[in-house]
């Protein structure tokens, strides 16, 4: 009986998992989540209402992202992405993988600093790294069809992500090799933060190599689909843009 | 001096301006959750004070908003605030060419100024920055100088960075929420014992005496745990109180300091598997208008599952060795 009490709680992951599984919408999903799994483990609704409460507004620092849309959504006003699109476009050698897996290097670089809020999905990917990722496959000579152009968007995000995850953990100042540090001094084993960081590079630089070549297969697949004839150069970038705007027009006309 | 705290203040204040837009606009279910979310964040510092010293009441009240914001999010359905029409926004561009990059780089270049010389900034004595999160201060400092920079190089009116913000918060909708609840979750699950429940399960089911199977049982803990938390840092001292100091350390004679760094990288691959680390795979799939709720999961999990097999054999042949 006590320990079908340990295990209890864990119904709480299970609406979780259920919840994702149906796609209903996770916020719900998550609040019930957090309900179920503190009324398991036997806590009163006051305290499960309080628990959530101090949990949710200990973790405001995550919605600081919000406060890059003003600037971004005034220069997008202005035709931020169409231009991100235009120049990436007139750059002949500039190709998609290219783009890719400089920006996977340089963010993998930055965070291995601790710049790891200097770029991120709302400040560098969705104004930049996207329209330019965009343009760069473009340059195949047919303009994207629309499942190709969301593929290269994810795909951007994605290398977002890994450039993020995989430099962040050889940060010795902050985040990661810290918690590990100050977990293991907890538990009477003292590290330097450094001999930590090093253990972490090997699996960094094969975080690179595994996505950088992903992303080598990626960008032929996209530039080998099998389609209609190229049109030539100098009228394609135009059926380019002009497929782009009829796009915007459909997605918020 | 600036402080953490302004940037909440400031963050509320859009959420709030973003409210009053969508009042006015008689879009009463999106006024009413940024509304809402508006008060949490600017609130957050007096509840966590109260309850520190042990008034409840305040805590309880914002969870009642929790629960409002829960009950809201399936009414923020996207795409119903109209852009600028693309021909516009082409003829600004030829004409604006390289100035608009200038603002938008100015968001990372300031935050990592504050972040690199921030401590350094004196003036009559007192520190520009506190030192407590300084550079998500900075981020939020960069984020008005870049909004500044903006109005000035696309001579649009101040009116327009509410109205355009406003445009960009309305299609994330809940997605915005989603990393803050998850936040929460994981908040609740620690307090109700749920972390310590999976430690045992995987340790019931793994033969202790081979080291080849504890690395494994270590490595699928960190990643089950981090897919279900959205995040490895909640899973690793679950999995390192549970199997990886008792087993892999004092059983089987594993280095710390390799077991410490590879094991959270371990759990940094089931980051890309699940919808639960929503700040990085859910967020951008509503900022880039996607169609799939899993199409970055969907770009990046080959990666994640190749760097899990690489990890961990890497894992498995140093920790014994140093």
């Amino acid at each position: 009986m006590t320990a079908l009490l340990h295990y209890l709680p864990l119904l709480g992951v299970l609406v979780v998992v259920i919840g994702f599984a149906l796609r209903f919408n996770p916020v719900p999903v998550v609040v019930v989540a957090g309900i179920v799994s503190g009324l398991a483990a036997g806590k009163s609704i006051g305290d499960i209402l309080a628990l959530l409460g101090t949990s949710f507004v200990s973790e405001r620092a995550l919605l600081l992202f919000v406060l890059t849309l003003p600037a971004i959504g005034v220069l997008e006003r202005a035709g931020l992405r169409e231009h991100a699109r235009n120049w990436i476009a007139s750059l002949r050698s500039l190709t998609l993988p290219r783009l890719l897996i400089a920006y996977l290097g340089l963010r993998q670089i930055l965070s291995m600093l601790g710049l790891t809020s200097v770029a991120g999905q709302a400040q560098t990917v969705r104004p930049l790294l996207a329209p330019m990722a965009e343009a760069a496959a473009e340059k195949r000579g047919r303009p994207l069809a629309p499942e190709e152009r969301n593929a290269v968007r994810a795909f951007s995000a994605a290398t977002d992500n890994i450039g993020l995850f995989f430099g962040e953990d050889v940060f010795i100042a902050l985040g990661a090799v810290l918690l590990i540090q100050g977990f293991y001094a907890q538990h009477g084993i003292e590290l330097h933060p450094l001999q930590i960081a090093l253990w972490a590079l090997p699996t960094a630089i094969a975080a690179f190599v595994i996505h950088a070549i992903r992303t080598l297969l990626f960008a032929r697949r996209i530039r080998n689909v099998a389609s209609g004839p190229a049109a030539p150069l100098e009228q394609q970038s135009r059926t380019a843009n002009e497929q782009q705007n009829k796009l915007d027009t459909d997605q918020h006309g | 001096m600036l402080t953490i705290e302004q940037a909440y203040w400031l963050i509320a204040l859009f959420l709030a301006g973003a409210a009053i837009l969508n009042l006015r606009a008689h879009r009463w279910s999106h006024a009413a959750f940024w509304g809402v979310l508006a008060v949490l964040i600017a609130g957050g510092k007096y509840v966590l004070a109260a309850h520190a010293a042990h008034h409840q009441f305040p805590a309880q009240l914002a969870g009642v908003g929790v629960i409002a914001l829960a009950v809201l999010s399936p009414r923020m359905t996207r795409g119903q605030v109209s852009e600028r029409d693309s021909a516009a926004r082409e003829a600004d561009a030829l004409r604006l060419r390289h100035r608009l990059f200038g603002p938008a780089l100015l968001i990372p270049l300031v935050t990592l100024l504050v972040a690199l010389f921030g401590a350094y900034c004196v003036v009559g004595g007192v520190h520009l920055f506190a030192p407590y999160r300084m550079t998500l201060t900075g981020l939020a400092l960069s984020c008005v100088v870049a909004l500044i920079a903006a109005l000035w190089v696309t001579r649009a009116k101040p009116a327009a960075g509410l109205a355009e913000g406003r445009r960009l918060l309305d299609t994330l909708g809940w997605a915005a929420l989603l990393p803050l609840t998850l936040a929460a979750l994981g908040g609740v699950f620690a307090a109700t014992g749920v972390g310590t429940a999976v430690a045992d399960v995987v340790r019931l089911a793994v033969p202790v005496n081979s080291a080849l199977a504890c690395v494994l049982a270590f490595g699928a803990g960190m990643v089950l745990f981090t897919v279900i938390m959205g995040n490895a840092f909640a899973a690793f001292p679950v999995l390192m109180a549970g199997v990886g100091i008792p087993l892999l350390i004092h059983l089987h004679g594993a280095n710390p300091a390799i077991l410490g760094a590879m094991g959270m990288v371990t759990g940094y691959c089931g980051t890309l598997f699940t919808p639960m680390a929503a700040n990085f795979n859910i967020v951008p799939v509503a900022l880039l208008e996607l169609p799939g709720q899993n199409d970055v999961i969907r770009a990046q999990w080959k990666t994640g599952a190749l760097l899990l097999v690489v990890n961990l054999t890497l894992m498995y042949f140093l920790v014994f060795r140093f």
